[in-house]
Protein backbone atom coordinates (compact mmCIF):
# COMPACT_ATOMS: atom_id res chain seq x y z
CA UNK A 1 0.00 0.00 0.00
CA UNK A 2 1.12 3.41 -1.16
CA UNK A 3 0.71 6.32 0.66
CA UNK A 4 1.32 10.47 -0.10
CA UNK A 5 3.74 12.42 1.90
CA UNK A 6 1.52 15.53 0.98
CA UNK A 7 4.14 17.77 3.05
CA UNK A 8 6.66 17.56 0.40
CA UNK A 9 3.83 18.60 -2.14
CA UNK A 10 2.88 22.08 -3.43
CA UNK A 11 -0.14 22.99 -4.20
CA UNK A 12 -1.78 25.55 -6.52
CA UNK A 13 -5.56 26.74 -5.66
CA UNK A 14 -7.82 28.13 -7.81
CA UNK A 15 -10.88 28.89 -7.26
CA UNK A 16 -13.09 32.45 -6.77
CA UNK A 17 -15.33 31.34 -4.26
CA UNK A 18 -13.76 31.90 -1.04
CA UNK A 19 -15.71 29.40 0.97
CA UNK A 20 -14.70 26.67 -1.62
CA UNK A 21 -11.22 27.97 -1.19
CA UNK A 22 -11.10 27.46 2.58
CA UNK A 23 -12.71 23.78 2.30
CA UNK A 24 -9.54 22.70 -0.50
CA UNK A 25 -7.06 24.24 2.16
CA UNK A 26 -8.71 22.35 5.00
CA UNK A 27 -8.94 19.17 3.43
CA UNK A 28 -5.16 19.70 1.80
CA UNK A 29 -3.98 20.85 4.92
CA UNK A 30 -5.52 17.68 7.09
CA UNK A 31 -4.10 15.41 4.60
CA UNK A 32 -0.94 16.81 5.42
CA UNK A 33 0.06 19.26 2.86
CA UNK A 34 2.04 22.66 4.34
CA UNK A 35 2.26 24.79 0.62
CA UNK A 36 -0.77 25.68 -0.36
CA UNK A 37 -1.20 28.49 -2.47
CA UNK A 38 -4.13 30.04 -3.32
CA UNK A 39 -5.78 32.44 -6.24
CA UNK A 40 -9.24 33.49 -7.06
CA UNK A 41 -8.79 33.84 -10.95
CA UNK A 42 -6.60 32.68 -13.66
CA UNK A 43 -4.69 35.89 -14.47
CA UNK A 44 -3.29 35.52 -10.86
CA UNK A 45 -3.18 31.72 -11.01
CA UNK A 46 -1.03 31.72 -14.04
CA UNK A 47 1.58 34.09 -11.99
CA UNK A 48 1.75 32.15 -9.00
CA UNK A 49 1.83 28.89 -11.22
CA UNK A 50 5.06 30.61 -12.91
CA UNK A 51 6.40 31.83 -9.02
CA UNK A 52 5.77 29.46 -7.08
CA UNK A 53 6.01 25.95 -9.26
CA UNK A 54 3.48 24.04 -7.65
CA UNK A 55 3.86 20.43 -8.00
CA UNK A 56 -0.68 19.89 -8.51
CA UNK A 57 -3.09 22.36 -9.42
CA UNK A 58 -6.34 22.32 -8.59
CA UNK A 59 -8.98 24.84 -10.32
CA UNK A 60 -12.26 25.86 -10.80
CA UNK A 61 -14.28 25.71 -14.27
CA UNK A 62 -15.91 29.54 -14.05
CA UNK A 63 -14.00 32.20 -12.60
CA UNK A 64 -13.70 35.86 -13.81
CA UNK A 65 -10.86 37.08 -15.88
CA UNK A 66 -9.93 33.91 -17.19
CA UNK A 67 -11.44 30.82 -16.36
CA UNK A 68 -9.64 27.52 -15.20
CA UNK A 69 -9.94 25.89 -18.92
CA UNK A 70 -8.08 29.00 -20.36
CA UNK A 71 -5.82 28.38 -17.17
CA UNK A 72 -4.86 24.70 -18.53
CA UNK A 73 -4.63 25.64 -22.01
CA UNK A 74 -2.32 28.11 -20.98
CA UNK A 75 -0.22 26.10 -19.04
CA UNK A 76 0.03 23.06 -21.42
CA UNK A 77 2.15 25.35 -23.33
CA UNK A 78 4.89 22.88 -24.78
CA UNK A 79 7.41 25.94 -25.73
CA UNK A 80 6.95 27.72 -22.66
CA UNK A 81 9.00 28.75 -19.95
CA UNK A 82 7.12 26.97 -16.86
CA UNK A 83 6.47 23.60 -16.55
CA UNK A 84 3.66 22.47 -18.94
CA UNK A 85 3.54 19.07 -17.10
CA UNK A 86 2.43 19.87 -14.39
CA UNK A 87 -0.63 17.82 -13.34
CA UNK A 88 -4.24 19.79 -13.53
CA UNK A 89 -7.43 18.54 -11.32
CA UNK A 90 -10.16 20.50 -12.14
CA UNK A 91 -13.04 20.73 -9.65
CA UNK A 92 -16.00 21.62 -11.01
CA UNK A 93 -19.87 22.49 -10.85
CA UNK A 94 -20.38 21.30 -14.17
CA UNK A 95 -21.27 17.48 -14.19
CA UNK A 96 -21.85 17.11 -18.19
CA UNK A 97 -20.11 14.84 -20.37
CA UNK A 98 -19.56 17.26 -22.49
CA UNK A 99 -17.99 19.81 -19.94
CA UNK A 100 -15.67 16.01 -19.10
CA UNK A 101 -14.41 16.12 -22.67
CA UNK A 102 -13.97 19.83 -23.24
CA UNK A 103 -11.87 19.91 -19.91
CA UNK A 104 -9.93 16.68 -21.25
CA UNK A 105 -9.48 18.42 -24.69
CA UNK A 106 -7.71 21.69 -22.68
CA UNK A 107 -5.27 19.48 -20.81
CA UNK A 108 -6.84 18.72 -17.97
CA UNK A 109 -5.37 15.46 -15.92
CA UNK A 110 -8.54 15.04 -13.66
CA UNK A 111 -12.01 15.79 -13.38
CA UNK A 112 -13.94 16.26 -10.26
CA UNK A 113 -17.35 17.12 -9.99
CA UNK A 114 -18.67 18.80 -7.33
CA UNK A 115 -19.78 18.44 -4.77
CA UNK A 116 -16.04 17.90 -2.90
CA UNK A 117 -15.44 14.91 -1.10
CA UNK A 118 -12.33 14.06 1.11
CA UNK A 119 -12.11 10.82 -0.86
CA UNK A 120 -12.89 11.97 -4.02
CA UNK A 121 -10.01 14.99 -3.98
CA UNK A 122 -7.46 12.19 -2.37
CA UNK A 123 -8.08 9.54 -4.83
CA UNK A 124 -7.50 12.35 -7.78
CA UNK A 125 -4.07 13.26 -6.15
CA UNK A 126 -3.23 9.54 -5.84
CA UNK A 127 -4.02 8.74 -9.20
CA UNK A 128 -2.02 11.96 -10.45
CA UNK A 129 1.45 10.86 -8.07
CA UNK A 130 1.05 7.53 -8.73
CA UNK A 131 -0.04 6.92 -12.29
CA UNK A 132 0.75 9.62 -14.34
CA UNK A 133 0.54 9.04 -17.95
CA UNK A 134 2.74 10.11 -20.77
CA UNK A 135 1.98 13.15 -22.56
CA UNK A 136 1.10 13.41 -26.19
CA UNK A 137 1.79 16.37 -28.87
CA UNK A 138 -0.39 16.76 -31.98
CA UNK A 139 -1.16 19.71 -34.11
CA UNK A 140 -4.31 20.23 -32.27
CA UNK A 141 -3.30 18.87 -28.87
CA UNK A 142 -0.77 18.57 -25.74
CA UNK A 143 -1.16 17.29 -22.74
CA UNK A 144 -1.50 14.16 -21.03
CA UNK A 145 -2.39 10.75 -23.15
CA UNK A 146 -6.64 11.16 -23.56
CA UNK A 147 -6.45 7.17 -23.88
CA UNK A 148 -6.58 6.12 -20.60
CA UNK A 149 -7.26 2.34 -21.20
CA UNK A 150 -6.31 0.36 -24.15
CA UNK A 151 -9.36 -1.86 -26.10
CA UNK A 152 -9.07 -4.97 -27.73
CA UNK A 153 -12.32 -4.40 -29.08
CA UNK A 154 -12.15 -1.02 -30.78
CA UNK A 155 -13.56 -0.96 -34.29
CA UNK A 156 -12.82 2.56 -34.95
CA UNK A 157 -10.37 4.31 -37.46
CA UNK A 158 -7.56 5.41 -36.15
CA UNK A 159 -7.27 8.78 -35.67
CA UNK A 160 -3.19 8.71 -34.54
CA UNK A 161 -1.23 7.49 -37.35
CA UNK A 162 1.81 5.32 -36.87
CA UNK A 163 5.35 5.46 -38.87
CA UNK A 164 8.29 6.77 -36.65
CA UNK A 165 9.67 9.85 -38.08
CA UNK A 166 9.07 9.20 -41.85
CA UNK A 167 6.73 11.80 -42.79
CA UNK A 168 6.88 14.43 -39.80
CA UNK A 169 9.79 16.67 -41.05
CA UNK A 170 10.11 19.05 -38.28
CA UNK A 171 12.81 18.05 -35.47
CA UNK A 172 11.13 15.97 -31.99
CA UNK A 173 11.08 18.25 -29.23
CA UNK A 174 14.42 16.42 -27.79
CA UNK A 175 16.26 17.19 -30.25
CA UNK A 176 15.30 20.68 -30.02
CA UNK A 177 15.80 20.93 -26.38
CA UNK A 178 19.55 18.81 -27.02
CA UNK A 179 20.55 21.68 -29.63
CA UNK A 180 19.28 24.48 -27.39
CA UNK A 181 21.85 22.92 -24.61
CA UNK B 1 7.75 20.83 -9.90
CA UNK B 2 10.08 22.56 -12.05
CA UNK B 3 10.18 21.95 -15.64
CA UNK B 4 11.94 18.69 -16.10
CA UNK B 5 15.20 18.57 -17.47
CA UNK B 6 15.18 17.74 -21.58
CA UNK B 7 17.51 14.67 -21.22
CA UNK B 8 14.94 13.06 -18.64
CA UNK B 9 12.36 13.31 -21.24
CA UNK B 10 11.64 10.68 -23.65
CA UNK B 11 10.28 11.65 -26.68
CA UNK B 12 8.94 9.21 -29.50
CA UNK B 13 8.15 10.54 -32.71
CA UNK B 14 5.29 9.40 -35.36
CA UNK B 15 3.81 10.42 -38.62
CA UNK B 16 1.12 12.74 -36.91
CA UNK B 17 2.39 13.05 -32.96
CA UNK B 18 4.94 12.79 -30.27
CA UNK B 19 4.43 10.45 -27.20
CA UNK B 20 6.52 12.48 -24.51
CA UNK B 21 7.35 10.05 -21.29
CA UNK B 22 9.46 10.89 -18.37
CA UNK B 23 10.62 9.68 -15.12
CA UNK B 24 7.16 10.06 -12.93
CA UNK B 25 8.79 13.53 -10.98
CA UNK B 26 6.90 13.19 -8.20
CA UNK B 27 7.42 9.30 -6.86
CA UNK B 28 9.83 10.59 -4.47
CA UNK B 29 6.95 11.96 -2.27
CA UNK B 30 5.04 8.29 -2.85
CA UNK B 31 5.96 6.06 0.39
CA UNK B 32 4.79 2.11 0.96
CA UNK B 33 3.67 1.36 3.93
CA UNK B 34 2.18 -1.95 5.68
CA UNK B 35 -1.34 -2.80 5.09
CA UNK B 36 -2.15 -2.59 8.64
CA UNK B 37 -0.78 1.12 8.66
CA UNK B 38 -3.78 2.96 10.83
CA UNK B 39 -3.49 6.02 9.38
CA UNK B 40 -6.02 7.32 7.68
CA UNK B 41 -5.67 10.88 5.70
CA UNK B 42 -8.74 10.66 4.16
CA UNK B 43 -10.97 10.34 7.43
CA UNK B 44 -8.32 13.26 9.10
CA UNK B 45 -9.54 15.23 6.31
CA UNK B 46 -13.70 14.47 7.01
CA UNK B 47 -12.85 14.92 10.68
CA UNK B 48 -11.46 18.51 9.55
CA UNK B 49 -14.61 19.03 7.40
CA UNK B 50 -17.04 18.37 9.79
CA UNK B 51 -15.00 21.14 12.29
CA UNK B 52 -16.15 23.57 9.55
CA UNK B 53 -19.48 22.42 9.42
CA UNK B 54 -20.32 25.31 11.95
CA UNK B 55 -19.97 27.90 9.19
CA UNK B 56 -21.50 26.33 6.73
CA UNK B 57 -25.35 27.69 7.70
CA UNK B 58 -23.66 30.89 7.55
CA UNK B 59 -21.56 30.73 3.90
CA UNK B 60 -24.75 29.23 2.58
CA UNK B 61 -27.43 32.33 4.11
CA UNK B 62 -24.23 34.50 1.83
CA UNK B 63 -24.31 32.38 -1.12
CA UNK B 64 -28.27 33.13 -0.85
CA UNK B 65 -28.27 36.04 -0.36
CA UNK B 66 -25.38 36.81 -3.94
CA UNK B 67 -27.85 34.68 -5.68
CA UNK B 68 -30.66 37.56 -4.70
CA UNK B 69 -28.55 40.13 -5.10
CA UNK B 70 -27.76 39.25 -8.75
CA UNK B 71 -31.49 38.62 -9.55
CA UNK B 72 -32.46 41.67 -8.16
CA UNK B 73 -30.13 43.13 -10.66
CA UNK B 74 -32.20 41.62 -13.33
CA UNK B 75 -35.49 42.98 -12.11
CA UNK B 76 -34.03 46.22 -12.16
CA UNK B 77 -31.71 46.09 -15.32
CA UNK B 78 -32.54 43.33 -16.91
CA UNK B 79 -30.80 40.57 -18.98
CA UNK B 80 -27.57 42.05 -20.07
CA UNK B 81 -24.15 40.20 -20.18
CA UNK B 82 -23.19 41.43 -16.64
CA UNK B 83 -26.73 40.47 -14.82
CA UNK B 84 -26.27 37.17 -16.44
CA UNK B 85 -23.10 35.89 -16.06
CA UNK B 86 -23.61 36.80 -12.00
CA UNK B 87 -26.88 35.24 -11.93
CA UNK B 88 -25.28 32.46 -13.52
CA UNK B 89 -22.19 32.50 -11.10
CA UNK B 90 -23.95 32.87 -8.03
CA UNK B 91 -26.49 29.81 -8.91
CA UNK B 92 -23.15 27.92 -10.13
CA UNK B 93 -21.55 28.05 -7.02
CA UNK B 94 -24.77 26.98 -5.09
CA UNK B 95 -24.89 24.33 -7.11
CA UNK B 96 -21.44 22.96 -6.06
CA UNK B 97 -21.56 24.05 -2.72
CA UNK B 98 -24.60 23.61 -1.24
CA UNK B 99 -24.34 20.25 -0.71
CA UNK B 100 -21.30 20.19 0.86
CA UNK B 101 -22.96 22.49 3.47
CA UNK B 102 -25.92 20.02 4.48
CA UNK B 103 -28.14 21.63 1.56
CA UNK B 104 -28.38 19.43 -1.31
CA UNK B 105 -31.95 20.65 -2.14
CA UNK B 106 -30.79 24.04 -2.55
CA UNK B 107 -27.90 22.55 -4.85
CA UNK B 108 -30.33 20.49 -7.15
CA UNK B 109 -32.66 23.80 -7.38
CA UNK B 110 -29.28 26.06 -8.48
CA UNK B 111 -28.69 23.32 -11.25
CA UNK B 112 -31.92 23.99 -12.23
CA UNK B 113 -31.67 27.39 -12.51
CA UNK B 114 -28.45 27.25 -14.32
CA UNK B 115 -29.54 25.14 -17.16
CA UNK B 116 -32.29 27.37 -17.69
CA UNK B 117 -29.59 30.02 -18.26
CA UNK B 118 -27.88 28.13 -20.26
CA UNK B 119 -29.91 26.45 -22.68
CA UNK B 120 -32.54 29.11 -22.95
CA UNK B 121 -32.72 30.63 -26.15
CA UNK B 122 -33.69 34.35 -25.17
CA UNK B 123 -33.36 34.83 -21.36
CA UNK B 124 -35.59 37.77 -22.05
CA UNK B 125 -38.27 35.20 -22.91
CA UNK B 126 -38.29 32.81 -20.05
CA UNK B 127 -41.34 32.72 -17.74
CA UNK B 128 -40.13 35.78 -15.44
CA UNK B 129 -41.64 33.12 -12.75
CA UNK B 130 -39.52 30.05 -13.63
CA UNK B 131 -36.68 32.57 -12.48
CA UNK B 132 -38.37 33.96 -9.72
CA UNK B 133 -39.76 30.72 -8.18
CA UNK B 134 -36.00 28.71 -8.35
CA UNK B 135 -34.90 32.20 -6.27
CA UNK B 136 -37.75 31.95 -4.12
CA UNK B 137 -37.32 28.29 -3.37
CA UNK B 138 -33.10 28.13 -2.77
CA UNK B 139 -33.47 31.08 0.08
CA UNK B 140 -36.64 29.29 1.51
CA UNK B 141 -34.47 26.03 1.66
CA UNK B 142 -31.53 27.70 3.03
CA UNK B 143 -33.40 29.75 5.11
CA UNK B 144 -36.17 26.94 6.83
CA UNK B 145 -33.91 24.59 7.52
CA UNK B 146 -34.10 24.17 10.91
CA UNK B 147 -37.63 23.58 10.94
CA UNK B 148 -38.19 20.25 11.26
CA UNK B 149 -39.84 17.67 8.48
CA UNK B 150 -38.32 20.35 5.52
CA UNK B 151 -36.19 17.82 4.09
CA UNK B 152 -38.61 16.14 2.11
CA UNK B 153 -40.70 19.32 1.36
CA UNK B 154 -36.96 20.85 0.17
CA UNK B 155 -36.52 17.96 -2.08
CA UNK B 156 -40.10 17.16 -3.97
CA UNK B 157 -39.69 21.45 -4.26
CA UNK B 158 -36.65 20.93 -6.27
CA UNK B 159 -37.71 18.31 -7.78
CA UNK B 160 -41.18 19.52 -9.37
CA UNK B 161 -39.07 22.64 -10.42
CA UNK B 162 -36.69 20.54 -12.26
CA UNK B 163 -39.05 19.17 -13.96
CA UNK B 164 -41.02 22.65 -15.60
CA UNK B 165 -37.51 23.38 -16.27
CA UNK B 166 -36.84 20.44 -18.29
CA UNK B 167 -40.37 20.97 -19.86
CA UNK B 168 -39.75 24.44 -20.62
CA UNK B 169 -36.35 23.57 -22.11
CA UNK B 170 -37.37 20.94 -24.50
CA UNK B 171 -39.90 23.08 -25.69
CA UNK B 172 -37.78 26.05 -26.52
CA UNK B 173 -34.81 23.95 -27.65
CA UNK B 174 -36.67 21.83 -30.17
CA UNK B 175 -35.11 23.04 -33.24
CA UNK B 176 -31.92 23.41 -31.59
CA UNK B 177 -30.27 19.83 -31.50
CA UNK B 178 -27.04 20.50 -29.71
CA UNK B 179 -28.80 21.97 -26.82
CA UNK B 180 -31.91 19.54 -26.63
CA UNK B 181 -29.17 16.91 -26.46
CA UNK B 182 -27.24 18.69 -23.55
CA UNK B 183 -30.58 19.05 -21.56
CA UNK B 184 -31.47 15.55 -22.24
CA UNK B 185 -28.16 13.81 -21.32
CA UNK B 186 -27.73 12.49 -17.89
CA UNK B 187 -24.82 14.05 -15.48
CA UNK B 188 -22.37 12.56 -16.03
CA UNK B 189 -18.60 12.09 -14.02
CA UNK B 190 -16.18 10.15 -13.39
CA UNK B 191 -17.29 8.26 -10.03
CA UNK B 192 -15.72 9.27 -6.71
Amino acid sequence: MFRIDFNKLRFLVCDDNPHMRRILRTLLHSFGAREVYESEDGATALEMYTHYVPDIVITDWAMPIFDGLELSQMIRQPESKGNPYAPIIMLTGHSEKRRVTVARDAGVTEFLAKPISAKGLYQRILNVVANPRPFIKTKTYFGPDRRRNTSNTYIGAERRVGGEMEVMQQPSLLDKARTSI
Amino acid sequence: MAKPKSADIEIKSFADHHVITQPNPLRKVLRRVPEEDLDDPVARAEKALAGLSGEFKNWMAIESDRLAAAYAAVVKNGFNDVTSEELFRAAHDIKGDAATFGFPSAAAAAESLCRIIEHAPELGDVPPQLITHHINAIQAIVSERTKLDTVSTANELSRKLRGLADQYLVLVNRDRPEHLEAVLAPSIVPAD
